[in-house]
């Protein structure tokens, strides 16, 4: 096999950009693959960060999304603790913390997101923590013992699946939402109230409509969280679960369009022809719902990587996918298919109270856009297709468990 | 530690040997075998791991329990075949020297 002259520098080393690299392999790239990553391990999975890992339950090796051996194996030079500094892209460049430069042939940008920071005094104490990193997770993971007192700001997934790990380990937990209910920005009503019940049942406190005023510490470190209305929330840690935001000021400086995320089309290819970027730093088209949006989740993270090598490999674009997502907590699966836009109507399929539901979303012809399972991987599969076809369904029959979705989905 | 084969859709063979313990999709991932994507890392949340089990070897490899969240999610993967299985869900043992599997054309 010749090998291809040119050189791919991927700028991110996360979940999408590893899995880029992996994936131009497999599609044949013979060129040089350069990775390069801020964070001083090779990629790795972040999703068990909040879950398996905290509890102790996943080992370095089981994070990794592929062994060590594998990056020199398949002559991918692989940067750790070096970020991308700048783009030229007449000179086709990139600058490197390090001080270096690459020349590029093609750039893949998977810059990630970063936590949103609390404009609050107190952010800097000790022990008020964020979880997008392994090292984030060691942190929390050192303060959650039993009797602990961990603060959760932000009931979104992040913020709740550590609230679980943290009861699964002996901690106490109390989550502090400034919305009306948890899950407020993804999830139905119905849904926030099936998740507040379970987790209150588990020994979670949760305030709903409550404003964080500021944290409070002694020495220098985290002593509780000041709400709005005066009340304290005694903690030895809190987690600030509020959110993230997209790392595009690379692309914006090298003038490439962004749009909260770099804009890229169904090839992830930026308005640069030998740019792309991947993952949760994008704001995509999301061809099933003709609009587009930021996608923070690892099923993007990797259809995207296969769009890029695709693209870049010369093979036909891959088609698009449905958005899902997965979340884990305590004994309780929860899957999302699609994505709940312009719905009129929820209808529940089995029994919310038997923790064994699924939510249909549907617009007001009855088309399928979005449905949540809980516990119920047949929904959630079923709904998939479905969601795909563009199917029109009735709340009878969504309803009558003597349809299987076999049935529902054909 | 097992000698695995996986056989692409086009005919392509990967030999690898991969320890016990792992899982059958961790031995694909780790050798970037094309074939098996294994989106959500071995959590059986997916069905992106589908492989046919050669027919020799579905007694020592079992199949999924009925009613198991490996068999709901089968049910709906793309091209299933009574030796399907999600390779996430198959622990490598020493007695899987020389287990054949073969992967679908796709998995999305």
């Amino acid at each position: 096999m010749t090998q291809d002259s040119r050189h791919i520098v991927i700028a991110g080393a996360g979940h999408a950009g590893g899995s880029a690299a992996a994936m131009l392999r497999q599609f044949g790239w013979t060129g040089a693959i350069t990775l390069v990553g801020e964070e001083p391990i090779p990629p790795y999975q972040r999703p068990p960060l909040s879950k398996a890992w905290l509890k102790g339950e996943a080992t370095a090796e089981s994070l990794a999304l592929r062994p060590a051996r594998f990056y020199p194996d398949a002559t991918i030079d692989l940067r750790l603790e070096t970020k991308v500094t700048g783009i030229d892209r007449a000179a086709m460049t990139v600058t490197l913390s390090d001080g270096g430069t690459l020349a590029y042939d093609f750039l893949i940008l998977a810059l990630g997101a970063r936590a949103r920071k609390l404009p609050l005094d107190g952010v800097d104490l000790e022990g008020v923590l964020e979880l997008r990193s392994a090292a984030d997770a060691d942190r929390l993971k050192a303060a959650l013992h039993p009797g602990a007192k961990l603060a959760v700001i932000g009931g979104g997934y992040i913020g709740l699946e550590a609230a679980a790990s943290a009861r699964a380990l002996g901690a106490e937990a109390t989550i502090i939402e400034r919305e009306s209910r948890v899950l407020a920005r993804v999830a139905c009503p119905i849904l926030s109230e099936f998740f507040q019940n379970f987790h209150r049942a588990q020994g979670v406190t949760i305030d709903v409509d409550a404003q964080v005023a500021t944290l409070e510490g002694a020495e220098g470190r985290v002593t509780g969280v000041r709400l709005g209305d005066g009340r304290l929330v005694p903690c030895d840690a809190a987690l600030v679960g509020v959110g993230a935001v997209a790392n595009d000021e690379l692309a914006r400086e090298a003038g490439l369009t962004c749009h909260n995320g770099i804009t890229v089309d169904l090839s992830a290819r930026t308005d640069d022809p030998v740019i792309f970027a991947i993952g949760d730093c994008t704001s995509r088209p999301l061809p099933l719902y003709d609009r587009t949006g930021r996608l923070e989740s690892v099923p993007n993270a990797l259809e995207q990587a296969k769009q890029a090598a695709s693209a870049i490999c010369g093979k036909p674009a891959p088609t698009p996918e449905v958005p899902w997502f997965w979340s884990d907590q305590y004994d309780l699966r929860l899957q999302i298919a699609g994505m709940p836009f312009d719905t009129t109507q929820v209808v529940v399929r089995g029994d919310v109270s038997a923790a064994r539901f699924a939510l249909f979303h549907l617009t007001a012809d009855g088309t399928v856009q979005a449905v949540e399972a809980v516990n119920a991987a047949p929904e959630f599969m079923g709904g998939r297709r479905i969601i795909a076809k563009r199917k029109q369904l009735t709340r009878v029959r969504i309803e009558d468990m003597s349809v299987s979705m076999q049935e529902l989905a054909a | 530690m097992a000698r695995i084969t996986y056989i692409e859709h086009n005919g392509a063979q990967h030999v690898v040997d991969v320890p016990a313990g792992k899982s059958v999709m961790q031995g694909a991932v780790d050798n970037n075998i094309p074939g098996i994507d294994a989106d959500c890392g071995g959590e059986c949340a997916c069905a992106t791991c589908h492989v046919y089990v050669d027919a020799a070897w579905l007694d020592r490899v079992g199949l999924p329990a009925p009613g198991s969240q490996e068999a709901s999610m089968l049910s709906f993967a793309a091209v299933t075949q009574p030796d399907s299985r999600l390779s996430c869900q198959i622990t490598v043992t020493d007695a899987m020297d020389g287990l054949v599997v073969r992967m679908p054309e796709g998995q999305h």
